[in-house]
């Protein structure tokens, strides 16, 4: 009657584990196609020559990441408000329990997301990886550069000690002497003719609500042309370049350096 | 097809190497001999940006053949098959371009209400987001206490709250001088220590309070408390990136654009008031004789003369 080969009790555990952790995701993949999103995003093809430069991108993702998180936590502890903010920061980094890590992972994170912006777009720009068909991808990139500064401006204000303060008398003043707008752009990030309380409340409106919704905006479309268009090969490439992937060893070394290529006797073809 | 380059790569091209050429010749020459080397880089900028642009819209400008698809009769079998019985499916197909009414008016009725709905939503609240900064903006006026407070001649490192309402974020420091009386009213020097070049806050250089043997005065006024130190100073410098002025506020080195701004002030029950800030090019003169180059205040790094000026040519509403 047994047609099948006994299995063993540990064998028939791991085919029910598998489809126990299988059914949630094929309910959700036919109802959403989400699983079969997620595995094209993930486990697209890239040119087999790839560079550990090309990590500088996620790692700049991976920073902004950090700064969100980080930041929403700080957010339930800063007091954005004339009177309570610099002592809010006090609160968070000498009572909070962990609260000197997150704010320093915040305020050294910056720094590390904006180093990263520069490292990547280097890469971006040696690699020729902005030309055709990738110029717009480019054209995002150095807006999310600009909204990453802005950031970083809008963020600086946020502790309201002295150096927070005449950084951003000085940052401010700076866009006012610009041509034309800049007293116009001036008088709108100071909300009003001089730096008072509102001026906070808009730097912290700009700084954790309109700027990262940009942000995330353009990393995804930034993702989005990523996809579409693939990866660039580096441009030493011979893949690339139309050339022969495996360089035939030359005669000479064949043989010395390197295993003589079966089919050509004698390292001569 | 056989495969070709790229049709949008453009062949490389040297036109840019000369434009740059001429951008750098004509900023080179801005500061070397700002009318002939800088006009010959303009010119050799307009020239090769002229040929890199005729060659970058080479490819737009060129005629591009139309190329007409190759196309069969359908067979009398093709056509039965293609050819449903009844119902919807069986009228005749959409041809290209063409509109129905209905759908051309449920497509303008979509926009225009979404249009209209998203107009009355964003025009208040962009509204809301910008204005506030540029209207209703208030004056204040700051007591700085009796005249008699201010011997004639002595500098004072004045600090107040202009709008105690709204706390430590609108102190301000001025430079005050009582220069004795000119005819019948007394003559002010008031000097804002808001730099001319970004805002910092400049310094008067020279020394006070216990140096000169002198102590602090503090007056109780309508403002609060106004703390005024003495100071005989040599003139006033900016710790932030090095600008200097004279006592008058005149620029004497580094990068203002102008002098120090001053305050206007009345003298209101004997009184000293600070009244609003106007903006100096320079000053001739010093003290009671001095002759004020008054403008619009404007914010600092802005020229308000000279044809710098015209980059600001029109100024935020101010109080």
């Amino acid at each position: 009657m047994a047609t099948r080969r006994p299995q063993t009790r540990a064998q028939v555990r791991r085919e029910q584990m598998l489809a126990a952790a299988n059914y949630p995701l094929d309910w959700l993949e036919e109802r959403s196609g989400l699983v079969g999103g997620v595995r094209y995003f993930l486990f697209r093809k890239v040119p087999s020559d790839t560079n550990w430069m090309q990590t500088l991108g996620s790692a700049t993702l991976t920073a902004f990441v950090v700064q969100v998180v980080t930041g929403v936590i700080l957010a339930m502890y800063y007091k954005p408000s004339p009177h309570d903010a610099y002592s809010s920061i006090q609160n968070i980094t000498d009572h909070v329990t962990m609260g000197w890590l997150v704010r320093g992972m915040h305020k050294w994170g910056a720094s590390v997301f904006i180093i990263l912006m520069f490292l990547h777009m280097g890469r971006v720009f040696l690699f020729g990886a902005y030309k055709y068909p990738r110029e717009l991808n480019w054209i995002v990139g150095v807006l999310l550069l600009v909204l990453g500064l802005t950031a970083g401006f809008t963020g600086y204000l946020l502790p309201w000690d002295q150096t927070a303060y005449w950084a951003s008398v000085v940052g401010i003043n700076l866009n006012g002497t610009a041509p034309f707008l800049g007293p116009w752009l001036a008088q709108f990030l100071r909300a009003g003719q001089e730096i008072n309380g509102n001026t906070l409340s808009l730097f912290y409106s700009l700084h954790m609500l309109i700027i990262p919704a940009g942000i995330i905006s353009l990393i995804t479309l930034h993702l989005y042309l990523v996809i579409r268009l693939g990866v660039t090969s580096p441009p030493w490439s011979r893949d690339a370049a139309g050339r022969e992937v495996a360089e035939e060893p030359s005669p000479l070394r064949a043989g010395l350096t390197r295993p003589v290529p079966h089919g050509s006797p004698g390292g001569r073809d | 097809m056989t495969p070709g380059p790229p049709e949008h790569g453009p062949a490389p091209t040297l036109w840019p190497l000369g434009f740059a050429v001429g951008i750098a010749v004509a900023l080179v020459g801005l500061i070397v001999d700002p009318e002939w080397i800088a006009s010959i880089g303009a010119g050799i900028a307009i020239v090769f940006g002229f040929l890199w642009a005729r060659d970058a819209t080479g490819e737009m400008r060129r005629h591009v053949p139309t190329v007409t698809a190759e196309v069969r009769e359908a067979t009398p079998a093709e056509i039965a098959a293609a050819q449903p019985a009844a119902g919807e499916a069986a009228m005749a197909a959409q041809q290209p371009g063409e509109r129905f009414a209905r759908s051309r008016f449920l497509e303008g009725a979509t926009l225009g209400l979404g249009g209209l709905i998203g107009g009355i939503v964003t025009v208040p609240v962009a509204g809301f987001a910008l204005l506030p900064a540029f209207l209703g903006q208030k004056g204040h006026k700051v007591d700085m206490g009796p005249l008699t407070a201010f011997p004639v001649g002595k500098w004072f490192i004045a600090t107040f709250t202009v709008d105690p309402a709204e706390g430590e974020v609108s102190r301000r420091t001025a430079f005050v001088r009582n220069n004795g009386d000119l005819g019948t009213t007394p003559s002010f020097t008031i000097i804002s220590n808001r730099c001319a070049h970004l805002g910092c806050p400049v310094q008067a250089n020279g020394p006070t309070g216990a140096i000169l043997g002198e102590k602090n005065v503090i007056e109780h006024t309508a403002n609060g408390e106004i703390l005024m130190r003495p100071v005989v100073p040599a003139g006033f410098g900016c710790p932030c990136h090095g600008g200097q002025y004279d006592t008058e506020g005149n620029r004497t080195a580094g990068p203002p654009v102008r002098a120090l701004d001053r305050y206007s002030f009345e003298i209101d029950k004997g009184h000293l008031i600070l009244l609003s800030t106007y903006s100096v090019s320079h000053v001739v003169g010093t003290g009671a004789q001095a002759k004020i180059y008054k403008y619009k205040v404007a914010g600092p790094g802005e020229h308000v003369d000279g044809p710098e000026q015209w980059f600001y040519p029109l100024q935020p509403p101010h109080h």
